[in-house]
């Protein structure tokens, strides 16, 4: 049996197919020119949970991750086959609005990437180019989603100042904070940690912990206990396959697949 | 090798010192407040440049008005919105040849399209078109250089809000690229600023008794005055020295362009922190 790291959340999770899926993935295939990235991925991504996405190096997570707000479409060299459904809507689907798909499909990267601008303007920016004018809504959304990213106490006084000046983690939290300012439904985080040092990464961690039940969260981690620690339900990838997927707890106490299972004694022992 | 190399750079810096004494030498007699300000008077022997000096600033900036709009927008294109292929790359092959092409050819285009087609006459505005496009390579190489520089990863946060392209490049892209796409501004007044051919047919004349100034009027200029001290006129002796005079008024106003061009660009370093 491979050893777990300690599970801080308690209460039994349920299967993710009895939940209310916010993604259902069917066989989703993508290449990057020639190379056969992902490869019929299909599992549904619960609604108002969070939801890891692992799997050594190159096997696609942020692939998967940026095929679900459609980044990929930036890219000539990627062609996708097989469906991706939010609410029940294609997303593939010529009719939709990619930019307001992509509002409420929230991002954020593995390098915190605030803009050159004050720490006020990068959460408001969100907020302005989707036509909010009224200054007194963008302030009180503004503090809303700082407040939410657990960094208001730290930026309160100088919201004017350049966002370069703040630490990468309170950079990385400024993110998440102007993501969260569109009121997306779902948040994509991408190792959204793995620039950051532990302490900033543990409070960044228990604001993930914070979204749970708010928003639907996808995170791709290279982490087991970072898994372990704020996720409920894992997705396991391996070369671009779906390995396996179901409660967390379960996944790293009894894999029922042996790659999973090598890959967690490969880690831990 | 080093040792030539070493020379080298002795007789470059040599050069351009000897060419500043030389200009300042000859030039510092004429100079004074007057010599700035006053119309040219007795058959250009005595009196001022101001009408020149005027002038040529009002074609660099006319010039720009004109290059700066459609330089940035078709760097836009070509670095925001072109995808890498055959097109971008005969566009480039396009504006790089044009940056090659002798200014003299640009001045007897200009006479052909802007004073004669397009019926603007002798005027500032044919000549500020004519040197718009003489300085376009350069607007658009600038900015196309200042857009490279600005992180990927800015443009994809935007993106992945739901903004669109256009959205992106004005609110992102485009205040972050700014102080670099200036320096290119500059660099480009003072390129137009210096240059004669583009104007000899389409904008400048040797003499005005009084400074009128207007789109549709002829300007005198700088570097054409220089020119026309030296060849034109009885009196070669006096005209050589005024002739001297403007050309460190020139030289002044070029270098004194440029400098403010290589302050904003070590300025933009030291703010930039991506
Ligand atoms: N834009 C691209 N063009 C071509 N190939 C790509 C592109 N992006 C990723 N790949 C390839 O796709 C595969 C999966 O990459 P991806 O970034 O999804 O892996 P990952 O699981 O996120 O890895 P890591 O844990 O190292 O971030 C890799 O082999 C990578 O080389
Ligand atoms: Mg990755």
């Amino acid at each position: 049996m491979v050893e777990t790291p300690t599970v801080r959340r308690t209460g039994k999770a349920v299967p993710p197919d009895q939940l209310k899926p916010k993604f259902i993935i069917d066989k989703l295939n993508l290449w990057f020119t020639d190379a056969h990235i992902l490869k019929d991925v299909t599992f549904n991504i619960p609604e108002k949970h969070v939801t890891a996405i692992m799997g050594p190096s190159g096997c696609g997570k942020s692939t998967l991750l940026r095929t679900l707000n459609r980044m990929h479409d930036l890219n000539p060299d990627c062609k996708i086959t097989g469906s991706v459904k939010l609410r029940g809507t294609e997303i593939f689907n010529p009719e939709v609005d990619i930019n307001d798909l992509r509002k409420d499909v929230g991002m954020v990267f593995q390098r915190p990437n605030p803009f050159p601008k004050s720490i006020f303007e990068n959460v408001a920016y969100g907020m302005r180019i989707h036509g909010e004018r009224a200054h007194k809504v963008v302030e009180q959304r503004v503090e809303e989603a700082l407040r939410d990213a657990n960094l208001w106490n730290e930026v309160k006084d100088k919201l004017h100042q350049s966002a370069f000046e703040l630490s990468g983690g309170q950079q990385q939290r400024l993110c998440i904070a102007r993501a969260l300012a569109i009121k997306p439904d779902v948040i994509l985080l991408d190792e959204p940690a793995s620039a950051l040092d532990p302490i900033s990464t543990s409070r960044l961690e228990e604001l993930i912990e914070e979204l749970e039940g708010r928003y639907t969260v996808v995170i791709v981690t290279h982490n087991l206990q970072q898994a372990a620690r704020v996720s409920q339900y894992t997705a396991f990838l391996m070369l671009g396959e779906l390995v396996e997927f179901g409660i967390t707890d379960e996944i790293f106490t009894a894999p029922s697949d042996e790659r999973t299972e090598n890959y967690l004694r490969g880690i831990f022992g | 090798m080093f040792g030539l190399c070493g020379l080298s750079v002795v007789v470059v810096f040599g050069m351009l010192l000897l060419i500043i004494v030389f200009i300042v030498i000859e030039g510092a007699g004429v100079i004074s407040w007057d010599f700035l300000t006053e119309m040219p008077r007795d058959g250009m022997t005595a009196g001022g440049i101001m009408p020149a000096l005027v002038g040529t600033l009002l074609l660099a900036v006319g010039a720009i008005i004109f290059a700066l709009p459609l330089g940035v927008l078709a760097a836009i294109y070509l670095n925001e919105y072109s995808r890498e292929g055959k097109l971008r790359r005969w566009i480039r092959m396009g504006i790089n040849s044009l940056a090659g092409v002798p200014s003299v050819v640009f001045g007897l285009f200009g006479l052909a399209l802007f004073v004669n087609l397009l019926d603007f006459g002798m005027s500032l505005l044919a000549g500020s078109l004519t040197l718009g496009l003489l300085v376009l390579p350069i607007i658009i190489r600038a900015t196309e250089e200042a857009l490279k520089t600005i992180p990927m990863s800015f443009r994809e946060a935007s993106l992945a809000m739901g903004a669109t392209r256009w959205q992106t490049t004005i609110k992102v892209v485009l205040p972050a690229a700014l102080g670099q796409i200036l320096t290119g501004v500059i660099l480009a007044i003072g390129r137009a600023a210096g240059e004669t051919a583009p104007i000899l047919f389409t904008a400048a004349v040797f003499y005005m008794r009084v400074l009128r100034v207007g789109l549709m009027e002829q300007v005198m200029a700088l570097p054409y005055h220089i020119y026309a001290l030296m060849t034109e006129g009885i009196h070669p002796e006096e005209q050589e020295a005024m002739a001297y005079g403007t050309a460190l008024v020139l030289m002044v106003l070029v270098l004194l362009i440029n400098g403010v061009a290589i302050w904003m660009r070590i300025r933009s370093r030291k703010i930039k922190k991506w």
